[in-house]
């Protein structure tokens, strides 16, 4: 976070000890929506210029009803020397982030205007194809460290589908990218073919907090405050685990692997108890399940860490880690981000190398099957 | 194991309204002559089936009627078992899901003198909460104050889930009230189903919904304290009812963090978050979802930081544990008798008011209504 809030102790720096890392969560930024043009048909420019990016809630292109706690977004010094926005400048994401910090493997999430949860279906398909061939040629093809997510349609099926196959066996592409405020529970029917086509490809499915259901962020109704939106998101997080398990998705699918991006993970151990002791009672209502809610956890789920619960005392972090197993924890920074957790800071527990390795690039490296 | 619980104050339990019928007598002429007009004959929420496990354990379902409808059966099943000396009746009925306000006024004043006429004033060891129509919170003020000269009423129930985040500013004139009599807040799983019951839509399963009231009650914790509710009503007690309490400590460190990086946008929350917790809010203890072995359930209950935040309850006549296992068997002696005799009292401040205390308030008769 940009306030400092604790005294700064870097001699664990992995960066000092040059300790490569994987980074499962950057945000690279298209410098202008006109980056994306070369990829499109001048219907859907026309289109974008005319009538704008419309989602499920009523500002106009994607600005948050919210607002930030600071302007993008962003880090205060994530500002670009040579202009434009945080995270649109590869060489200043190359020094600030990737080398200073010996980031080896870098997972692109990019988010608004990435065409995801648009009203209109047509131009979520266009925006999101032009946004993975973005990727593909502005940042994996001359940065050999980042990687892209399949930015995919995820109200319009078919078309979800199909981005998939374009870019499945390509090794730019090492996860589908879902925002985790999708218009209905993910468990659902209707996204189904989504994770089938994500199996067919051998990529895990990674669901990123953020994006706008339409549907209230609590049960009961929308709260005031922007802080009450970023808590909400681990709540909308939990909602989508549950439907997950417990609508089959995982008993369907041995073979998929779902990555919670950006929303915690200290949650979990409580939220796997609880589905535990209900279904336990109410199992005649979900007979398609044949192991226990918190076994399709286990099995299938990866979280991102940022931003990383700070319990004190600290090591009650460890309880919980332990709880959710050291290896489904993917280290990320959210940069350029204001939370962006310093992978010299975030991590202030006693870890065996081996966790250490595993925490902060072992377990990506297996998930993502680099080196 | 049962020894453990005598004298104990069982601060969950849910005697049931036995059908519209048995309100009647508590209902004006003109709400009676709507009831048989309109063939109104039930309000049962969907979160707890009739014939759902979960809804009534099955040594303690009737053979005829519904669960825990009848003092018998909750003086055999619960207070006599349990040895509670107290145990504190929060009646789920689905007056909150109403959309009409002064319906959901004379249904609500309704069931609190059924419990005062049916149950109090019969059998001493039973203390009550406040059902009100918080579809109109003037009406619920007034609710409040009907029924705040009674001692056997020691809270106002609230749903985790409504029509609007329970922190936001219309409601404080509930909180107002509730601080001025000494009554502290409880706000019991449940939704009024005017808003999906999850973030993201409404799920497929009752076992979703049921599991997800957790994420209700963190929602709500947010909003109570992010409104600054705590700051405006420091003497203020919440409580959650049936809410799972192993969430409480990832959920703090989340509300924590942001506080830390965010707080300048709600500059009245001028105290850590999670010690507004420790002055403020309470937990019930069942349902106990935590980790099946002994050493994880008292590794999570160190991570709580406190044993002051956890309130004894059975949940009587819900199915969440067997026999007279209430208690968990991991929790130490000491903080046994914590969760089921001095957390309460330190809670309810109404507890320690002499016995008998319902003679000096008027409890409206057959009638009085309007």
């Amino acid at each position: 976070m940009n306030v400092q809030t604790r005294p700064q102790d870097r001699s664990a720096s992995p960066a000092r000890s040059a300790m490569a890392i994987a980074d499962c969560d950057i945000h690279p930024v298209l410098p202008s929506v006109t980056a994306l043009y070369p990829y499109m048909t001048q219907q859907w420019r026309s289109y974008l210029e005319t009538y704008g990016t419309s989602l499920r809630q009523g500002h106009q292109s994607g600005v948050n009803p919210y607002p930030k706690a600071q302007p993008n977004a962003a880090r205060r010094d994530a500002w670009p020397p040579g202009g434009g926005a945080p995270g649109t400048d590869l060489d200043f994401i190359r020094s600030q982030h990737l080398d200073a910090h010996n980031i080896v493997l870098g997972i692109c999430n990019p988010l608004t205007p990435s065409g995801q949860g648009l009203l209109n279906p047509g131009l979520s398909a266009a925006m999101c194809r032009a946004n993975n061939e973005w990727q593909l040629h502005s940042l994996v093809t001359p940065e050999p460290r980042l990687r892209a997510s399949i930015v995919v349609p995820y109200e319009a099926t078919e078309a979800a589908v199909a981005e998939i196959r374009r870019y499945a066996g390509n090794p730019a592409f090492v996860q589908v990218l879902l925002l985790g405020r999708t218009a209905d529970l993910l468990g659902k029917s209707a996204y189904r073919p989504i994770f089938r086509a994500a199996v067919e490809a051998g990529l895990p499915v990674a669901i990123h907090a953020f994006g706008y259901s339409g549907q209230p962020i609590t049960g009961s109704g929308w709260p005031s405050f922007y802080i009450e939106e970023m808590i909400g998101h681990a709540q909308a997080a939990q909602a989508q685990l549950i439907s997950m398990v417990m609508e089959g998705l995982f008993e369907e699918l041995p073979d998929l692997k779902v990555i919670m991006v950006e929303a915690g993970f200290a949650w979990l151990p409580s939220l796997a108890w609880r589905l535990d002791t209900t279904w336990e009672k109410l199992r005649d209502e979900t007979p398609h399940l044949t192991m226990r809610p918190s076994d399709y956890i286990r099995r299938h789920v990866w979280l991102t860490t940022q931003p990383m619960e700070e319990p004190e005392p600290r090591a009650h972090l460890r309880d919980t880690m332990n709880w959710i197993g050291m290896d489904r924890l993917l280290f990320a920074t959210d940069y350029p981000h204001w939370d962006f957790d310093d992978p010299a800071q975030a991590m202030p527990l006693n870890l065996t190398p081996e966790e250490r390795d595993a925490f902060f690039i072992g377990n990506a490296r297996a998930l993502y099957r680099q080196g | 194991m049962a020894d453990r619980f005598m004298g104990g104050i069982d601060c969950d339990v849910h005697p049931s309204v036995p059908g519209v019928s048995a309100l009647l007598p508590y209902l004006d002429e003109y709400w009676r002559e709507m009831v048989a007009i309109r063939g109104i004959d039930e309000f049962n929420s969907i979160l707890y089936p009739a014939a759902s496990p979960m809804t009534c354990r099955a040594d303690w379902r009737p053979t005829q009627g519904k669960p825990a409808s009848t003092l018998e059966l909750v003086r055999a099943q619960a207070l006599d078992p349990f040895g509670s000396s107290i145990a504190i009746a929060n009646c789920l009925y689905g007056i909150q899901l109403l959309f009409s306000e002064d319906m959901a006024a004379a249904f609500a004043r309704a069931v609190n003198t059924w419990m005062a006429r049916e149950w109090l004033d019969l059998e001493p060891r039973l203390r009550a909460s406040i059902i009100v129509p918080t579809q109109n919170v003037e009406m619920a003020v007034d609710e409040i104050e009907r029924w705040a000269g009674d001692s056997r009423f020691v809270q106002v129930l609230l749903l985790a889930m409504g029509d609007h985040p329970l922190g936001r500013r219309q409601y404080w004139p509930i909180y107002a009230a509730a601080e001025r009599h000494g009554l502290a807040i409880g706000i019991h799983a449940g939704s009024s189903y005017h808003n999906p019951p999850t973030p993201i839509g409404w799920p497929s399963f009752y076992t979703e919904d049921y599991a997800g009231q957790a994420n209700a009650f963190q929602s709500q914790l947010t909003s109570l304290i992010c409104e600054g509710v705590f700051s405006k009503f420091p003497a203020l007690k919440v409580v959650l009812l049936e809410s799972g309490f192993t969430w409480l400590p990832a959920h703090m460190w989340r509300l924590n963090k942001f506080w830390r990086g965010l707080r300048m946008e709600v500059p009245w929350v001028d105290r850590a978050p999670m010690e507004i917790v420790r002055s403020n809010v309470r937990l019930s203890l069942r349902p106990v979802d935590g980790p099946p072995d002994s050493d994880g359930l008292l590794r999570l209950l160190d991570h709580m930081q406190s044993d002051d935040l956890l309130l004894f309850s059975t949940d009587y006549p819900h199915w969440q544990f067997e026999g007279t296992e209430a208690m968990p068997a991991a929790i130490p002696a000491d903080l046994a008798r914590k969760m089921m005799i001095d957390n309460p009292l330190a809670t309810y401040a109404r507890l320690q008011a002499p016995a008998g205390a319902a003679a000096e308030c008027v409890v409206p008769r057959c009638g009085d209504a309007n």
